[in-house]
């Protein structure tokens, strides 16, 4: 633990600071994009999303290496494959619902597929590992400042329409009743999410960010009074996890964004454990396991 | 099927009354004469909808009076959703014009509380029952609540009988105090026109004892449309029954007569009963002469 306090203040490993701001910036984002994803139960959505980035990121590589768009960095192309799924994702899911739970795999897999041929017809070396698994050591400033302004916008909307994101979560009909247009906080809820899931892959992977967008948020939701309260709950619990999980990585020589989703992952369990107990031993039943009346 | 003249029979409104300790009130057109058409809160003329090629409703034609207590009953898949639908303007019609306080659904939806069915929900959902009701003062993009809107709540969670409940995690309640509470956030718009679908699905006796007692105090201040599955017997507070179903080549929304049931168990209905006479029809321009105006 020391010698990880002293690498962060160390000068000479800048990147060991950009890793923890990474982290605790990224933590405002699976906070509370987290909490509107796990309540309006989309978080299959943002693993399609997420995973049909690799498609991108394969195509954009491809493409600077063979000289197509020199320099065209992968991010560029993990934006374009994420809007480009949330796009079709929330037509089929507004359009043709008999039909999503296929499109939404299909994109899934299709999308990790066309990553993996265009990399592996990418000339030199391109290491899909960083991709899949993250490698939040490489995380620069302008990433940091992108996370930044992301932070600020994800939110503003947040606290600008949280009536309205509340009541399309909890009652979608009775929100369209009122007056509130459903339809479009969805697909603006699915695109923020996907331009979240581009920044976040850089941390965690884009194997592993959806991970980091359900449990934080899902763990906070056991004490959550509100959903406000559960944004909250979700991004402190996040960097707790980040800060923690950046320094037993470092402590251990281990992957940084698997030992933050492992513990993220434990502390769900071990919460929702004690939970069940705790709901037995009084005869209640847990919230999350309650039927429907 | 008997088909009740319009200058010889009485309106179902009237062989409710007969059971109810209570009629409506019904509000008169400001603009008339002393013979002036009752003010109509809902109107369907000629209504068609078809999803894709399976019709649904076939020129439904009825309306509701502004005051009335109005049943729609219907067995399951009969259409009933489909009305609601196209009165909350959820849906279209593909013929027909359908009017609610006298404007497009779309333009009266401020005006409509509306409780849902509401048979699947998330319990893990984090929210309290005072946000719960809130959600009836919601506007489509402001976030702001203001004094009227927090009155509006408190005067709500009083009516349905649920202020006791305003702390409290809306999952940790049982299913009749549930609906109890999507009551109170209908009325928390301070509707004209309150809409209840299946209201006493799943409800144990004294929650329904205890709706039934709200709905009858809110009689005659708002115009209240029932829907449900029962198809044999309503609440006596009822002033007019509405049954989707087959007529002719398709489907539409038929007037019945209904009369007192006194051999109906009075727990099952929060009260008194009234048995729907599926055999009588009354013509939609029986009621008023054909001179309900908006």
């Amino acid at each position: 633990m020391s010698g990880y306090i002293s690498a962060l203040l160390d000068p000479s490993m800048p990147f060991v600071r950009n890793a923890l701001a990474a982290g605790l910036l990224s933590s405002v984002l699976f906070g509370v994009i987290g909490s509107v994803v796990t309540v309006k139960r989309i978080a299959g959505l943002a693993g399609a999303i997420s995973h049909a980035v690799l498609g991108g990121i394969g195509m954009a590589l491809y493409l600077a290496a063979k000289g197509v768009f020199p320099g065209l960095p992968p991010i560029a192309g993990a934006l374009v494959f994420a809007l480009a799924s949330a796009a079709i994702i929330g037509f089929v899911s507004l359009k043709a619902k008999q039909r999503e739970d296929t499109v939404i795999n299909a994109l899934w897999a299709v999308g990790m597929s066309v990553g993996v041929l265009f990399i592996a017809k990418t000339p030199g070396y391109a290491d899909p590992m960083s991709y899949l698994f993250g490698n939040i050591l490489l995380v620069s400033t302008r990433d940091l400042v992108m996370l930044a302004v992301l932070d600020a916008i994800v939110v503003f909307l947040a606290w600008r329409f949280y009536p309205q994101i509340e009541a399309s979560a909890f009652d979608e009909e009775f929100a369209r009743v009122r007056g509130v247009p459903t339809d479009a906080v969805f697909v603006a809820t699915l695109a923020v999410t996907a331009v979240a899931i581009v920044l976040l892959q850089t941390f965690v992977g884009i194997v592993m960010v959806i991970a980091m967008l359900t449990l934080p948020a899902g763990t906070a939701g056991f004490a959550a009074r509100n959903l406000a309260a559960m944004m909250i709950g979700g991004s402190v619990l996040s960097a707790a996890f980040t800060a923690g999980g950046l320094a037993a990585s470092w402590a251990l020589d281990m992957p940084a964004g698997a030992v933050v989703v492992v513990f993220a992952g434990a502390a769900f369990l071990t919460i929702a454990a004690i939970v069940a107990i705790r709901s037995r031993a009084t005869g209640r039943k847990p919230r999350a396991a309650e039927t429907t009346a | 099927m008997t088909r009740v003249s319009a200058a010889g029979a009485p309106a179902s409104r009237d062989s409710a009354a007969g059971a109810s300790p209570s009629p409506a009130p019904v509000p008169r057109a400001p603009y008339g004469s002393a013979e002036a058409a009752p003010v109509v809160a809902v109107r369907f003329d000629d209504v068609s909808f078809s999803y894709g090629e399976v019709p649904v409703l076939d020129g439904a034609r009825f309306h509701i009076h502004a005051g009335e207590f109005a049943a729609l009953v219907g067995p399951n898949g009969a259409g009933k959703t489909t009305v609601l639908k196209l009165l909350l303007g959820l849906a279209r019609p593909s013929a027909g014009r359908v009017s609610v306080l006298g404007l497009p659904p779309e333009e009266a939806r401020r005006s409509i509380g509306y409780v849902p069915q509401h048979v699947s929900y998330d319990p893990a959902f984090p929210i309290s029952v005072a946000e719960v009701v809130r959600m009836g003062r919601l506007h489509s993009s402001t976030r702001r609540y203001g004094r009227d809107d927090e009155r509006a709540v408190l005067n709500a969670l009083a009516m349905a009988d649920v202020s006791e409940l305003a702390g409290r995690p809306y999952s940790a309640l049982s299913g009749g105090q549930r609906r109890r509470v999507l009551v109170a956030r209908a009325l928390a718009a301070e509707p004209e026109l309150l809409v209840l679908d299946e209201p006493t699905a799943n409800m144990d006796a004294e929650s329904e004892a205890r709706l039934f007692e709200t709905l009858g105090g809110l009689k005659g201040e708002a115009t209240i449309l029932v829907v449900t599955h029962d198809t044999g017997f309503v609440t006596a507070l009822t002033d007019s029954v509405f049954c989707v179903g087959e007529r002719g080549h398709g489907r539409s929304v038929i007037r019945h007569l209904a009369t007192p049931a006194s051999h109906v168990a009075s727990d099952q209905y929060g009260g008194p009963a009234l048995q729907v006479l599926h055999d009588t029809e009354l013509p939609d321009d029986g009621c008023c002469g054909g001179k309900a105006g908006l």
